[in-house]
């Protein structure tokens, strides 16, 4: 058993600077963001668009999207390797074990989160404003980015909470990416390959990291929207 | 006022530029390489890989599974070859088409591991199926993989040349990985069945210590399979089989040889120059 | 029926021509016809629950009547702005410079324009030096007179106003009032609910009187004060309370 304890190995492992966690810090924030990216792209119109507009289905869509929300990462990696192994209908992309293929999968998990959670807070909203923004001639196309801007300080949150999905799985990435050190090695999952080779220290002090990182990355979202409140309530 | 406006688009621009970057460095020569845990996590491959990419330029990647999520990704051709320890599974998976040929590698064993007090009394005993048989007879807490990986069909078929059907509150079915069933074991005190590799490269072991090895029933043979290019046309076959060539070639040899943690050899070179063909 | 026979005027701006609106079984507004003309303020009056709400969320389009038409027109043909205050004023979460240059977005002002109407609009009412605070921050007063610079700056022909100062004390009340008076000497059409018979007093034009769901008058203010047509609006000033026609035995329509 390794005599270190975490904290200080933690510590040491950020200062010491080594290259290959560096590499590997940058890759998860490379997937993870990109992901949550790709996912408000979709998810922030996709959810407004349902909490605005009436059509049949519209139940069962937001029932889906619900559950969704809960959808275990290694069913949606084992969906998304499927797709893009070369014997599936996206082979040949080549894209499997690649990070393309792991911002994919961490797509798939977080697009849920931010439409379900986008189409509740643009539903409250859009009960506040629909008879003024009707009144000034905005259709319900037209409302959307209006929506979206003024439930900014909640879609943050809906986005962070994505942004926390993504970081902290594993079983997607590790499907899809194959785990190749310096190639589509994250966070998660040198955790869990250190776990499985007992190297429980290591282990622990990368998920510290790992926490720090989401933390910082919280943080920088809270500060932009503290600038952003004093401004624009 | 206006530039906390464009902070969003700012961010997403560079947020762009990161994902994108990050695919313009993946264009390299490389192969694909499906292999098993137990293999990656003895280290072998960090000492293994550079040697060969120093040589031909060729990057390996590998892609670390169980032995039967390997079969499985070499099935649907995703990856351009196999480095496994089973048998029958590669025999198999060759004689069906998927690969072109395989050849043995090299060797390592298993080892059976338990607590130091030794419960079941199975230091000293003579053979792998009489050790077996004590942990049976005593009911002595033992963790098996059940996770259908090559270790854990070992195991299966252990029991089995030992006349014994496991069953009970004592013998426990995980369901996991080589590393986290030796965690497992660790935490109750089990007897577990390893390969050797995993052992050695193990970090926490607590009470355990190996109590019985040196059969040759726990002798574990590797095999390297190319994927069949006639099957799937995208594999790199001819990088494939460069690295399948230098894997039994001198080079390959004896990088393996002189692979050690802590003095200890891991893995013994077999290559026997004659590639072990199905028709 | 309900349907008054009103004097025939020049350039009516807005017209209800058997207007009904039913909800889940009942008739909250019943065969509904009104012809208002660009001249003047005019103001709905009646007791909680009339309709009046309804009525002007009909004209303004914001909901559809379930039976007979809706008419608009401008300078006889054109279709005539609108804009409307609501009773509570519903501000977006941004500053109040930005409400005013969201809304002339909306109406497809050009973007380099849109700053200097907006903050033409807030000078109009006072609320320069609240250009760039969060509008949800204001107070209540504040609110509603930028909810009153945003119709401005829309330019409306016809401005609708619901109950505009309800929620306020007295001073806000003022100001929404002179608000709506500068609208008034613009030319805009006023059309405004309220509750309060002093409001109505000090601005009307005319009157529209309205009894559960039924809009049982439209009399010059002149004389409805003195001399209301009907025996409910007779009853409505007195401070009486005033029942639906199938609650009381009098009816509603004739005086005396
Ligand atoms: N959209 C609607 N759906 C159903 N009922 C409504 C709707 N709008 C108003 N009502 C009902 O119509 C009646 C008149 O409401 P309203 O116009 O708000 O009265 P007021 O004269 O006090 O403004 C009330 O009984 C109200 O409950
Ligand atoms: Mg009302």
């Amino acid at each position: 058993m390794n005599s270190h304890d975490p904290f200080t190995l933690a510590l040491s492992l950020i200062l010491s600077g080594d290259p290959g966690l560096f590499g590997i810090i940058q890759l998860s924030l490379q997937v993870s963001l990109s992901a949550v990216l790709v996912a408000s792209l979709i998810g922030l119109p996709l959810g407004a668009a349902i909490a605005l507009f009436r059509f049949p289905g519209r139940g069962l869509v937001i029932t889906l999207l619900n559950a969704l929300m809960g959808l275990p990462p290694v069913v949606a990696g084992l969906l998304v390797y499927l797709s893009l192994s070369r014997a599936g209908p996206l082979g040949q992309f080549g894209l499997l074990f690649t990070p393309t293929a792991m911002v994919i999968a961490q797509t798939l998990l977080v697009l849920p989160i931010i439409a379900a959670l986008t189409r509740q807070a643009i539903e409250d909203l859009w009960e506040e404003y629909r008879e003024q923004l009707q009144s000034m001639g905005s259709g319900r196309v037209r409302a959307i980015p209006t929506l979206l801007w003024d439930a900014r300080i909640t879609l943050t949150t809906a986005v962070l909470a994505g942004f926390g999905r993504a970081s902290a799985e594993v079983g997607a990435v590790l499907i899809v990416g194959g785990n190749i050190e310096g190639v589509t090695r994250v966070m998660t999952t040198a955790i869990a390959l250190e776990t499985s080779k007992g190297d429980l220290p290591l282990a622990l002090a990368l998920g510290l990291v790992l926490l720090a990182l989401v933390a910082a990355v919280n943080a920088v979202a809270y500060l932009l929207g503290q600038a952003s409140r004093r401004h624009m309530q | 006022m206006r530039c906390f406006r464009r902070l969003p688009s700012i961010a997403a621009l560079i947020l762009l530029v990161a994902a994108t970057s990050a695919q313009v460095t993946a264009d390299t020569t490389f192969i694909t390489l499906a292999s098993t845990t137990s293999t990656d996590q003895s280290g072998l491959f960090r000492h293994l890989t550079p040697k060969f990419t120093e040589r031909t330029g060729i990057e390996v990647r590998v892609v670390a599974v169980g032995t039967g999520q390997a079969f499985a990704i070499g099935r649907r051709g995703d990856a351009d070859a196999l480095l496994v320890h089973h048998r029958a599974g590669e025999d198999e998976f060759v004689a069906a088409g998927y690969g072109t040929e395989r050849r043995d590698v090299m060797y390592n064993d298993f080892v059976l591991v338990g607590p130091r007090s030794d419960p079941a009394g199975v230091t000293g005993t003579q053979s792998i199926q009489d050790a077996l048989a004590r942990i049976a007879e005593s009911e002595s807490a033992f963790a098996s993989r059940g996770d259908d990986s090559g270790t854990h069909r070992k195991e299966l078929q252990l029991w089995a040349m030992a006349d014994i059907a496991p069953a009970g509150r004592w013998y426990r079915q995980l369901g996991s990985g080589m590393g986290p069933t030796l965690n497992t074991a660790a935490a109750m005190d089990a007897y577990v069945l390893t390969d050797r590799g995993t052992w050695l490269s193990f970090g926490n072991r607590q009470n355990l210590i190996i109590v019985f090895e040196g059969d040759e029933s726990l002798f574990n043979p590797y095999g390297s399979i190319p994927l069949n290019p006639e099957r799937f046309e995208w594999v790199k076959a001819d990088l494939a089989q460069q690295w399948h060539e230098w894997l039994v070639g001198e080079e390959g040899q004896a990088a393996i040889a002189e692979y050690h943690i802590d003095g200890e050899p891991l893995f013994f070179p077999m290559n026997t120059g004659a590639p072990s063909r199905v028709e | 029926m309900s349907g008054l026979p009103l004097a025939s005027v020049p350039d009516p701006v807005l017209e209800l021509r058997n207007v009904s609106f039913m909800r889940s079984g009942k008739v909250l507004l019943d065969h509904g016809n009104l012809m208002l003309t660009q001249q003047g303020r005019t103001i709905i009056i009646g007791p909680n629950g009339a309709g009046k709400s309804l009525l002007m969320r009909l004209a303004h389009g914001l909901l559809e009547p379930s039976s007979g038409t809706i008419v608009c027109r401008h300078n006889g043909s054109g279709t005539p702005r609108q804009a409307m205050v609501f009773q509570r004023p519903v501000l977006l979460r941004r500053s109040s410079l930005a409400n005013v240059t969201h809304a002339l977005a909306l109406r497809g002002v050009p973007r380099r324009i849109r700053r200097n109407q907006a903050e033409q609009a807030l000078a109009r009412f006072g609320l320069t030096h609240l250009a760039q605070r969060p509008a949800r921050i204001l107070s209540g007063g504040e609110q509603q007179r930028l909810a009153l610079a945003r119709a401005w700056a829309l330019e409306p022909d016809i401005l609708f106003l619901d109950e505009p100062s309800s929620a306020l004390d007295p001073a806000a009340t003022k100001a929404v009032e002179d608000a709506v008076n500068v609208f008034f000497r613009k030319g805009t059409k006023i059309v405004m609910t309220t509750h309060d018979l002093g409001q109505a007093r000090r601005l009307a034009d005319e009157v529209v009187f309205m009894c559960c769901g039924r809009i049982l008058e439209r009399t010059p203010a002149a004389t409805f004060f003195d001399t209301p047509t009907t025996v409910a609006a007779a009853a409505f000033l007195r401070g009486e309370l005033v029942l639906a026609p199938w609650e009381s035995p009098t009816p509603l329509t004739t005086n005396g």
